[in-house]
């Protein structure tokens, strides 16, 4: 399919050509959605859709307006600084237990791993609306409902399986000598972790977090139910906007929020490459 | 670890030539198996501290949930003497209970209205047998002014008649127990009456039907996602590295930005007033008058969330075809298949995995989903999820909520484990 034969027949051209049209389109689907954002989020009027001066790319149709709005709005602003209070503690909290529990994973002789892998997992794998429905009853009984606390510690639950895959999947290429051969000459196990494993295992450890960090950045049913006002995040501030007072400054979020993925994309895909050529395999 | 070599050990004469020692004198066996506990103890103390965790932030919560669904302990607590003199009461004898039931439930009011637990009682009572709420509203307004000598079957008739029929005894009765099937039974669209669970009238059924909805969008996304991510796999998967790796950020992109963007962007683009009503007017497929209605409605539900799962279903679909290699088709065609026959009868079934990966996938996702379905879906798109969300923070009913959340975790465990048989928990890949 890469590449059209000489002898190809007239229905075998057709065929080609098409299927690569079909395959534009869907790709054009995949991607049309969060480009059409962008320039819609520089619209000078209140609208949703391209005005006569935008297509004529007249300057006066574009404006910062929305971007204005929203690094104005003490309500947006308060969502971002409490997104931006709540994503970090979660990350770190998920990084370091992650980390730990997939170093103890990945020993050789693990006594129930299926049963414990199973359960770590559990938060990845269970609906968002039951986590959260069950998470609200069960934080509302301890008294975590509607706490700062309460929403930091459901998100790095929710976190803590991303961490768990990305570090098990580093930890399949480490060679287990290397630990042998420092504890030999004369390093204790915390050295050894932090001078030997950690520098080898670090790109899984990042890439974990970064998952970590968008989990939390990104989750909204769970500090829907479980957050009161004051945690209210740049997402719950989204979802309100979107359901009840449509707004254009939405769009400049979402556009700011489009930069920060690209951002995150690009690191994990340069991660993705040192961590393969530190296990001795030519990066794709 | 140092062992003699097995030759040495039989010089030793009281030493049984057998079994092999380290140089300390220890059976080789033992000092084995003691190094593998402490192995497997260094293992579980480095997992400890994160499953300790999890269990409490996130397994607790799901336990609770599992009780409250079935639990029921309102009735006994605030009606402790009426319930125990109910004990005695046959519903069957088709006759109200006696005096000692009516003095039981004057005391058990008297404390409850000063508690004020009579009406949250009334609530629950209410999701049962509609009228109970306002009988206990009633009640407790006017128990407040009896003397305990009036609290006699007619005074009590005279405050509600309901209190002078058997089913309201026969509820009270029902639902004493600390465990109740009800909930459930309310999630099936079923009821607990005298004459044993039934089905509740045709107009009163909503969940069988809400359930069949969620599972009919759910395969309806699962089947876009598959006849829209085949062919974009196969495309990738057959195109050289570099140009596979450039398209694959398309797929990437959309995969890594917030749901609430994608969603956003879904409602701006399917509004009537938006991108693309715009432009189909703008070429004249679509009149000014005819914009069509895509948004609010399970079109917008479908749309939106197969361009939001899309990329679950092509991820795995692609990871399973760069593993077969292209000789097989080859081969096939010289032997004279037809460029169909030998896609139909040698590459199609050595992707079947990968559908099967990401089919599951993609359902699993979709059928519990919220957010997309709460936004664009209007009245009929929503999922059984935002019937949940309902109960718990509109209606309150939060063990019907726990019901349908039980159901629906059920449903979702199932499936993963035919997902864990066919690609393996420990086989999940991320990006």
């Amino acid at each position: 399919m890469s590449a059209l034969p000489a002898y190809a027949s007239t229905g075998q051209r057709v065929w080609h050509y098409s299927f690569r049209t079909i395959c534009g389109l869907i790709f054009f689907f995949l991607i049309f959605p969060i480009l059409v954002i962008l320039p819609l989020s520089f619209n000078a009027e209140n609208f949703f859709t391209f005005t006569k001066e935008m297509l004529a790319f007249d300057p006066a149709g574009y404006s910062f307006k929305h971007y204005e709005d929203f690094f104005t709005n003490p309500d947006w602003q308060q969502a971002m600084r409490n997104s931006f209070a709540i994503a970090p503690v979660a990350t770190l909290l998920a990084t370091s237990f992650g980390t730990l529990a997939a170093i103890g994973l990945s020993q050789q002789h693990v006594p129930y791993r299926s049963a414990i892998m199973a359960i770590l997992i559990s938060p990845m794998i269970v609906p968002l609306i039951i986590s959260a429905a069950g998470m609200y009853f069960f934080y509302s009984r301890i008294g975590l409902q509607g706490t700062y606390i309460g929403v930091v510690l459901a998100h790095a639950a929710l976190g803590t399986p991303f961490v768990i895959i990305t570090v098990t999947a580093t930890l399949v290429g480490f060679d287990r000598s290397l630990v042998r051969a420092a504890a030999s000459l004369g390093a204790n196990p915390v050295t050894t972790f932090f001078k030997v494993q950690m520098p080898l295992i670090i790109p899984g450890v990042v890439s974990g977090a970064l998952f970590a960090f968008i989990t939390s950045f990104d989750e909204v049913v769970v500090v829907l139910f479980l957050g009161s006002a004051g945690q209210k995040t740049l997402p719950w501030q989204m979802f309100t906007g979107l359901r009840e007072q449509i707004s254009p400054t939405i769009l400049a979020v979402a556009s700011l929020m489009v930069a920060i993925s690209v951002v995150l994309l690009t690191v994990l895909e340069l991660l993705r490459r040192r961590s393969e050529r530190l296990r001795g395999l030519t990066p794709s | 670890m140092n062992t003699q070599n097995p030759a040495s050990t039989d010089t030793g004469p009281d030493e049984n030539p057998q079994v092999l020692t380290t140089r300390d004198g220890i059976p080789l066996k033992v000092s084995l198996a003691r190094a593998l506990r402490r192995e497997k103890l260094r293992a579980l103390v480095l997992i400890a501290p994160l499953l300790l965790f999890v269990l409490i932030t996130f397994a607790a919560p799901i336990a609770d949930m599992l009780f409250r669904s079935v639990e029921n302990g309102i009735v006994s607590e605030t009606l402790p003497k009426t319930v125990e003199v109910l004990a005695t009461w046959d519903p069957e004898s088709g006759e109200i209970p006696d005096q000692a039931a009516f003095t039981a439930l004057y005391e058990d009011l008297k404390v409850a209205v000063e508690e004020k637990t009579h009406t949250r009682l009334g609530s629950r009572l209410n999701y049962e047998a509609s009228g109970m709420s306002s009988l206990f509203r009633k009640t407790g307004r006017r128990i407040g002014r009896m003397e305990p000598a009036d609290a006699t079957v007619e005074r009590f008739i005279d405050i509600d008649k309901d209190w002078g029929t058997v089913e309201t005894w026969a509820v009270l009765k029902r639902y004493s127990p600390t465990i109740t099937p009800g909930y459930f039974l309310n999630a099936a669209d079923m009821q607990l009456t005298a004459e044993g669970v039934e089905m509740k009238p045709e107009n009163e059924r909503i969940y069988l039907y809400l359930f069949w909805r969620t599972l009919f969008l759910s395969l309806t996304i699962t089947s876009t996602c598959l006849l829209l991510g085949y062919p974009v796999a196969f495309l990738l998967a057959a195109l050289p590295a570099r140009s596979a790796n450039l398209l694959m950020i398309l797929v990437l992109l959309p995969f890594w930005t917030s749901l609430l963007v994608r969603t956003s962007a879904w409602k701006v683009l399917l509004q009537q007033q938006g991108v693309i009503n715009d432009f189909l007017v703008w070429t004249g497929l679509v009149s000014d008058a005819g914009r069509l209605v895509m948004i609010n409605n399970q079109t917008g539900t479908i749309i939106a969330m197969t361009h939001i799962l899309l990329p679950f279903m092509i991820l795995p679909l692609y990871s399973v075809m760069k593993t077969i290699s292209p000789s097989y088709v080859r081969a096939a065609k010289s032997l004279g298949a037809t460029d169909w026959t030998a896609f139909w009868r040698v590459y199609f079934p050595q992707t079947v995995p990968g559908i099967g990966a990401g089919a599951i996938l993609v359902f699993i996702l979709a059928i519990g989903y919220y957010i997309t379905p709460e936004l664009v879906g209007g009245t009929d798109g929503i999922f059984i999820s935002n019937r949940i969300a309902y109960h718990i923070s509109t209606s309150l009913n939060w063990g019907l909520a726990a019901a349908l959340g039980v159901i629906l975790l059920l449903a979702v465990m199932l499936l993963f484990y035919v997902y864990d048989k066919i690609v393996g928990i420990d086989n999940v890949k991320l990006g």
